[in-house]
Parts: C-alpha cells; structure tokens; sequence
C-alpha cells in the first residue's frame, strides 16, 4: 500500500480504496493510489478532498483521471473538490510495489530507482526484461509510445519490450 | 514583489517552450528514423505541457486561461527568442537548435529550483526529471554525429556558426533583471549564459566540432519584446487554426 510517511497531505484509507478503482487510461491495471500520484486524500464532513499530481507535467491523460475521480466520489455519496498540485512532485519512485508488480505482469518493465538517474544515466542502458528476466537488453529509444515509456530489446527472448521511465 | 517582473520571466519562459513544442511537433512523421520522430513528438508533449503549467501560474497571477493566452496573440505579444521560431529545415539545423536551447533550458530550470517564487519552484522540481531526457538525447547525437563523418561534422557546425547569434538571444536582459535577482525569483540571464557556454563548450571538447566565438557574435535580440523574424506568425497561424474556428468550443 501507499507508504504514507512520503506524502505530505493526509491520506484517509477508505477514500483511497475507491481512488483504486481509478486507472491510468494508459496502463489499465496500474491504479492511481498505486502510481502515486495521489498526494492527498481527506474527507471532511460530505466533501471529499483529493489532490493528484501528473507523472509527466504534459501527461494528456491527467485530465480524464481527474474527472473519474470525481464521479468516484460523487458515486459514494460524496462532494468530490479534486485539485492538481506540483507541490509534492511525482517520480517514479512513488509507486507501490504492487503497482510495479502489477506493470511487469502487464509486459512493461518497471522503473528503476530514479535517484540514481541524476547521478548517472548509464542506468538507462540496460532493463530486465518482464517477459523472460533477461537482463541482456539494449536501450533503443528513452522516448516510447508514451510520455512515461521508453522503448528496449531483449536480446535473450528476442522481443522488443517498454519501460515505465525512472523519472 | 512585483508582478510585472514575475510575470515577464513566465511569459518569456512559457513563450519559448510552447513555440519550441510546436516546431519539434513538426518532426512527427518526417523524423529521419523512427526512434527520432518519436523523440521530437515526445519531447513537443512535454514542452507544450510544460508551457501549459507556466500559463497557469499565469493565469493564478490574474492572466487570461491558459488556451486564450496561447491560441488568440500575435506574434508581437510573443516573448520568445528568435531561436525557437526558426523552421526546422534538415535534421542537423533542428538538432543544433534543440542542444542549443535545452542545455540552456534545463539549467534555467535547475536555478529555478531555488527560486522564492514556490509555485515556480516546485514547478522546476518536477520538470527536472524530465529535462534530463532532453539534454540526454541532444549530447548524445551530438556526441555522436559530431565525431563521425565528413558530411555531418560539417552539417552540424555550419548550423552551430549560423545558429550561435541566436541562441545568444535567448539571454535577452529582461528591464526586471536586478529586481529578479534581488528578489531572489531568478539568478539573472547572465549567470544563465556563463553557465550554458560552460556546458555547451564541455560536450563540443568531446566532438570535432568547434565552439563558436561567443565574444565576436552579435546577438539576436529582440524576441523578449516581441520583436521577431517573419517565421512566428505563420506558425502562430498554423497553430491556432482549429481553436480560431470555435473560440468557445468545450474539448
């Protein structure tokens, strides 16, 4: 689940458990509690407050998530107010471990750790492939299909495959 | 602390990058490779997003939405240096331009992590990840194009010596300069420029290209105040084409 010592607005756990619901249009098996791009969840009286922050600043489909996650809240009874916020800025280490397993089961490798991208992008050179665990892969693209995608090649299982980019 | 002076340093910030956006959005389907169409279409996502983020800010301090700001001016109400308004032409041009303005731009938004302005703060923060793929793809081809043969070492550093006066007028002093500075908002475009030339002239050390003689070249100013060359408002034109039809329309 989420580790709520990494947020910094409170977090109430039955509002998240219908944010679960919510997927990422892109990557329907990856919730949004479980990308982390929820930095607060609070209920007070019959309003229900959330506030989500976009795993890339252009990501097209924050707008869609935005208003699932009002008709979620609306769905229970509740006045969603759902606010986008760079206060607590998205990287990729946001996201829960079930989330990550949830992407490799998917086919899309997850990210690495991303401290280690800003001291030294050899990291990118390599992945461990989701579908055979290879780990001899080469880099073809950082950019991919999406913004939150780049694009690698197994030479073991011989298939192209995705990661979701440390960032 | 003033607004007009916060308010220059956004537009100027949001300018650059929405025009920049579309101009690599102009690779989409004519990229060289694939893997390079893909990289300019990814990275006009994020410029276009990141300037949308800067309209906003905008928008907080009392500006028009985000779309009317960007889709209803003309070109002389754009704040943008020349150099991101120049067509794109062939691939060593676009490819000079986009290592010329993002080592600039990532550390623009590297000085703006301290900014006082918190918004703009935060706001860098979460650029920066993304940035970094940016300036990782332009060194790499310039590493690499620019060590490998006759031909492209030669297309690259006639595009560098055509180019090098206007991405000298990126640094285009705002009238808000010391106030900025004062503030704390922002270091200043000249401690900007200092350190651009440092990193553009440590990755080129590792090419056969040669750094252009900055201290000869006469910058091309005039961008900051909406003063530009006759590309922008074609592509201003092209731009906003479908929004102009239905100002109103709900997306």
């Amino acid at each position: 689940m989420l580790d709520s010592g990494k947020s910094i607005g409170p977090l109430n756990a039955e509002l998240l458990s219908w944010l679960e619901e919510v997927k990422d249009p892109e990557i329907p098996v990856l919730s949004l509690v479980d990308m982390g791009v929820i930095t607060q969840a609070e209920v007070d009286g019959s309003v229900a407050r959330v506030e989500m922050t976009p795993t890339f600043v252009g990501c097209p489909a924050l707008e869609i998530m935005k208003q699932e996650v009002e008709q979620v809240i609306t769905r229970h009874g509740f006045t969603p107010e759902v606010t986008v916020s760079f206060r607590e800025p998205w990287s990729s280490d946001k996201m829960t471990e079930k989330g990550k397993a949830a992407l490799k089961k998917f086919g899309l490798a997850p990210p690495p750790a991303s401290a280690q991208v800003f001291h030294d992008l050899e990291i990118l050179e390599s992945a461990t492939c989701p579908r055979c665990n290879g780990t001899n892969t080469e880099l073809k693209n950082p950019f991919g299909p999406t913004l939150c995608r780049a694009i690698y090649y197994c030479h073991t299982c011989h298939e192209a495959f995705e990661q979701f980019k440390p960032v | 602390m003033s607004n007009l002076a916060l308010k220059e340093i956004l537009y100027k910030m949001a300018d650059d990058l929405l025009v920049f956006g579309h101009r690599n959005s102009e690779w989409t389907g004519f990229g060289p490779l694939l893997e390079e169409d893909i990289a300019f279409s990814s990275m006009a996502q994020d410029k276009i997003g990141q300037s949308q983020a800067l309209y906003q800010l905008l928008h907080q301090l009392g500006e028009q939405e985000p779309d009317t700001v960007a889709f209803t001016r003309n070109a002389n109400q754009f704040h943008n240096c020349t150099l991101v308004e120049l067509p794109n032409r062939e691939y060593d041009f676009s490819l000079v331009r986009h290592f010329l303005f993002d080592t600039a731009d990532a550390l623009r938004w590297q000085m703006l992590m301290q900014s006082s302005y918190t918004p703009l703060a935060q706001l860098a923060a979460k650029v920066r990840g993304e940035l970094r793929y940016h300036t990782l793809h332009a060194n790499t081809w310039i590493k690499q194009l620019g060590s490998a043969t006759e031909e492209s070492i030669g297309r690259l550093q006639q595009s560098l010596n055509e180019l090098a006066p206007y991405a000298l007028g990126m640094f285009e002093r705002s009238p808000y300069e010391d106030q900025l500075i004062a503030d704390q908002i922002y270091e200043g475009e000249k401690a900007l420029e200092a350190r651009w030339q440092q990193a553009i002239e440590k990755t080129l050390a590792q090419t056969q290209l040669t750094s252009p003689d900055w201290k000869i070249q006469t910058p091309h100013l005039g961008g900051r105040v909406g003063e530009h060359t006759e590309h922008l408002q074609p592509l201003l034109d092209e731009m906003s084409e479908v929004f102009r039809i239905d100002p109103g329309a709900e997306w």
